[in-house]
């Protein structure tokens, strides 16, 4: 057998545990195992394109090895879970970046003209990783607090994004007719390479904080079809055959997080939302009726010890605030008072897919006890408290009464069913939609103001006085 | 001919994706995004070629290299953050013991 053989042989392998690790992926029992079987796949296709006869040289290979696999290391071990979602969007950027490289690369290699195919791939490659770069690194500067994380919205946005688009098409169609040579082929590349750049940032720009489930996992897509159009330019199955299952995940993903919207993916990425609701807000106020009625640590506390029936909806706030230890140090002490405790994870919570499963798990809340936004809902008139922790669309009952909100239609946890609300909140300000949050002002709810934390910590004191009485 | 080939597999990879994906518990979002994204680091076999070739050209073996550093991020990176996610996720019994946290 030759080696070339050999080497396809191990990539037709490599996929396989691609998949079955995917496959395995999707199951709390199963999960751990298939994230080892996918990175086996791995290091089988990166060892047999070591014995590739085009691999000469390996000074620079191993360069780069130790470079990326320290900094790799690091990145996993230190990261904070609190700061997943800035992880992961950096992580897709450098994917993105690399599949761009790999594409310019094989531009970059003396030798004749590009086929036409060649060269169209080869501007897929660097126009979808381009984006995903600078997109993945403006959703980072985002995530982390290092920029705004509202919708930045200017006037003719559209028109910039629609030249952007034009731009594009012509520099990788004038790339393309000149076979990336002559006097216009090269700068037609560095052209289509400026072009994209620009267009992540653009694209990401005018996303609010609250819909970055979706950028995430729409960038998580694109940094696959990223790799999936490297695939096409050096002719290799085994990057098509995983970056194409990484862009399928992705785009169910993201269809996942628009429907808990109940929002199209256009409203998403080209509405600014967020940005025109603070307006609307401010014009409608005279319509909401009620009023915001505080509630202190202490009275918060004589509600939980009668309380048989608890849920909680975390929010992106419990992620800024750190909570999730004492949290769940919270609801063991509820759980030894006698109640029963469970958590209602809804789906666009927080800032990616999962984001409050993941912190959660982080502070050994075990998975039984987290349930869905579809199987809580039913069950709601029986709660006797529901504790809402810097959640605030996700619960706004305007969601299914006023057709007038931003958000009507988008299905929520219906908190607003439980005998009694207790909703934390750092200050009296609205949501980041700008939308004043009708769940507040309802006579069964009371405001627990404060840093999350901190106002867990008082109620958790207070459980445990009792215990030392 | 081999074009045709490439597109075909393409097509159903697809079709497999949308298959193996469709039904996933929402607590399995993180992992299996971090996962995947670690997947997508497979274009580090592409970096590989380009930083090994030996073609006498200084920028391929400059943007081969940095593609390797960057897709061994990416893949060392998510794989071992995902692991360490998945590790956390816990039943019942043994997430009494209190984390690792």
């Amino acid at each position: 057998m030759n080696t070339e053989t050999l080497i396809n042989f191990a990539y037709i392998v490599s996929s396989i545990l691609f998949i079955f690790g995917l496959k395995m992926l999707g199951r709390q029992a199963t999960a751990r195992r298939g994230n080892m079987l996918s990175s086996l796949g791995m290091l089988l296709a990166v060892v047999v394109t070591l014995i590739d006869r085009q691999v000469v040289t390996f000074q620079w290979i191993i360069t780069g090895l130790a470079v990326g696999g320290v900094i790799g290391f690091a990145c996993a071990r230190l990261i904070k879970m609190t700061s997943m979602p800035e992880m992961v969007a950096l992580l897709n950027g450098f994917g993105g970046l690399a599949s761009l490289l790999v594409g310019w690369a094989e531009y970059a290699k003396p030798g004749e003209p590009l086929s036409t195919f060649t060269s169209t791939v080869i501007v897929l490659a660097v126009f979808i990783g381009g984006m995903t770069f600078t997109g993945s690194l403006y959703a980072f500067g985002k995530l982390s607090g290092k920029l705004s994380g509202k919708p930045v919205l200017f006037g003719g946005q559209q028109i910039v994004n629609g030249m952007l688009v034009l731009g594009l098409a012509v520099a990788g169609a004038l790339f393309v007719i000149n076979s990336g040579v002559g006097a216009m082929g090269p700068s037609a590349f560095y052209a289509l390479l400026a072009v994209a750049f620009v267009l992540g940032i653009t694209m990401v720009m005018p996303i609010g904080g609250g819909d970055m489930p979706v950028v995430i996992s729409m960038l998580n897509s694109l940094s696959g079809l990223a790799a999936c159009a490297a695939g096409f330019v050096i002719l290799n199955n085994v990057l098509i055959v995983a970056g194409c299952l990484v862009g399928t995940s992705g785009v169910i993903l993201t269809i996942i997080m628009c429907k808990a919207m109940n929002r199209s993916i256009a409203n998403v990425l080209f509405s600014g939302f967020g940005s025109d609701a603070t307006a609307a807000a401010g014009n409608s106020e005279g319509q909401i009726q009620g009023e915001l009625k505080p509630i202190s640590a202490e009275d918060s506390f004589a509600v939980l010890e009668a309380a048989r029936q608890v849920v909680i909806v975390p929010g992106y706030g419990m992620a800024v605030s750190q909570a999730q230890h004492i949290v769940r140090e919270l609801a063991e002490m509820l759980e030894e008072n006698g109640a029963e405790v469970r958590f209602a994870i809804h789906p666009v919570a927080g800032r990616m897919p999962g984001h409050m499963n993941v912190l959660l798990a982080e502070a050994s809340v075990p998975y039984e006890q987290l349930v869905e936004m579809d199987s809580v809902n039913p069950q709601m008139p029986m709660m006797d408290v529901a504790i809402v922790i810097g959640a605030n669309d996700v619960v706004n009952p305007a969601a299914a009464r006023d057709k007038s909100s931003p958000i009507y239609g988008m299905p929520i946890i219906n908190a607003h069913e439980a005998r009694t609300v207790i909703c934390l909140k750092r200050g009296k300000g609205a949501g980041f939609s700008g939308i004043e949050n009708q769940l507040f002002l309802l006579p069964n709810t009371r405001m627990l103001y404060g840093d999350a934390k901190a106002s867990l910590q008082a109620v958790a004191g207070e459980f445990k006085a009792m215990a030392e009485a | 001919m081999e074009l045709m080939l490439l597109l075909f597999i393409f097509v159903l990879a697809a079709f497999l994706g949308f298959e193996l994906i469709a039904k996933v518990p929402s607590q399995l979002h993180t992992p299996l995004m971090s996962g995947s994204n670690a997947i997508s680091g497979i274009t580090i076999v592409g970096a590989l070629l380009a930083a090994g070739a030996d073609d006498g050209s200084m920028l391929t073996t400059i943007l081969g290299t940095t593609a390797v550093a960057l897709a061994t991020i990416n893949v060392i990176g998510g794989y071992l953050v995902t692991d360490r996610m998945l590790g956390m996720f816990k039943k019942k019994d043994s997430g009494k013991k209190g984390g690792d946290a």
